[in-house]
């Protein structure tokens, strides 16, 4: 079997993001659509990985930095899940829906 | 990473990645984010991230997805029974969607290092925690600080939004 090369890791990252991008686009579900960002911000983190294990430096060490990064995108997005379902329940509250299809307001 | 492994893991992650947009029932969605993450923190620990690896387990597939699940059942959700998907959000998201791996194709075949296997690594021993904390103490120190204003941040902010109002 073939090793693997940097292509195989960006191209399975490409696809999570695709995937998650069609999510965000397909679903109607507010949660759903939360679910989907998740997985395109976690496309992004592989592909930071996969870079950092092939940028192999002087000292024969992966670099650090893109792990660095991939430890703050971890960070702020479990800060943007804990607002953004607390600003979903406030709708819920006031609306009682969760369908974006439901919620029309700003509409033009 | 053993190649057979990368493609397990990889078809495992983005198995469950269609599984997750394809379940109506939120629940199933959620459940089936964990394994894609898991798959995903498997891949990570073969690219010798183990600590990326290990936080992946903890914070997403952990912290994260308790909170999705926690809503979805706080707030009682039902699966979507009545509605079907939207025949121009279909079409255009896939087309977008297909339009971006063409992309992607097109630029990773003229991508010259991408063809290169990944090179050894110069250490018998990876002390991965070490090296990611010394990075992340003395050159990333001021953007760890802010971030860590930025969680008190949020976490006030959860408090304001989600209390109930007193009139």
């Amino acid at each position: 079997m073939n090793p693997l090369t940097l292509n195989h890791y960006l191209l399975a990252s490409g696809l999570l993001f695709s995937l998650g991008f069609a999510g965000v686009m397909l679903r109607r579900n507010i949660i759903t659509i939360f679910m989907c960002l998740e997985l395109m911000l976690n496309a992004a983190n592989l592909s930071l990985v996969a870079f950092s294990r092939f940028h192999v430096g002087t000292d024969g060490l992966p670099n650090y930095n893109a792990q660095v990064l991939v430890f703050f995108i971890i960070t702020v997005a479990a800060a943007e899940v804990a607002v953004g379902l607390a600003i979903i329940v406030a709708l819920y509250r006031a609306r009682q829906t969760t369908h974006v299809e439901d919620i029309q307001s700003l509409k033009f | 990473m053993s190649p057979i492994l990368f493609w397990l893991f990889t078809a495992l992650m983005l198995a469950f990645g269609v599984s997750v947009i394809l379940n109506r029932d939120p629940v199933a969605s959620a459940l089936s984010l964990v394994a894609s993450f898991l798959c995903l923190a498997s891949l990570f620990v073969g690219l010798d991230a183990f600590f990326i690896g290990v936080i992946q387990i903890l914070v997403y597939a952990g912290a994260v997805m308790v909170l999705f699940l926690f809503i979805i059942m706080l707030l009682d959700l039902k699966a979507e029974k009545r509605r079907s998907f939207n025949e121009f959000a279909l079409v255009g998201g896939a087309a977008v969607s297909a339009l971006f791996v063409a992309g992607l194709l097109k630029v990773l075949s003229v991508f010259p290092a991408g063809a290169q296997p990944f090179p050894a690594l110069g250490v018998a021993k990876l002390d991965d925690v070490r090296l990611v904390g010394i990075t992340l103490f003395t050159r990333f120190n001021l953007p760890f600080q802010t971030v860590g204003v930025l969680v008190l941040v949020a976490s006030i902010g959860v408090i304001v939004l989600s209390r109930r109002q007193l009139k």
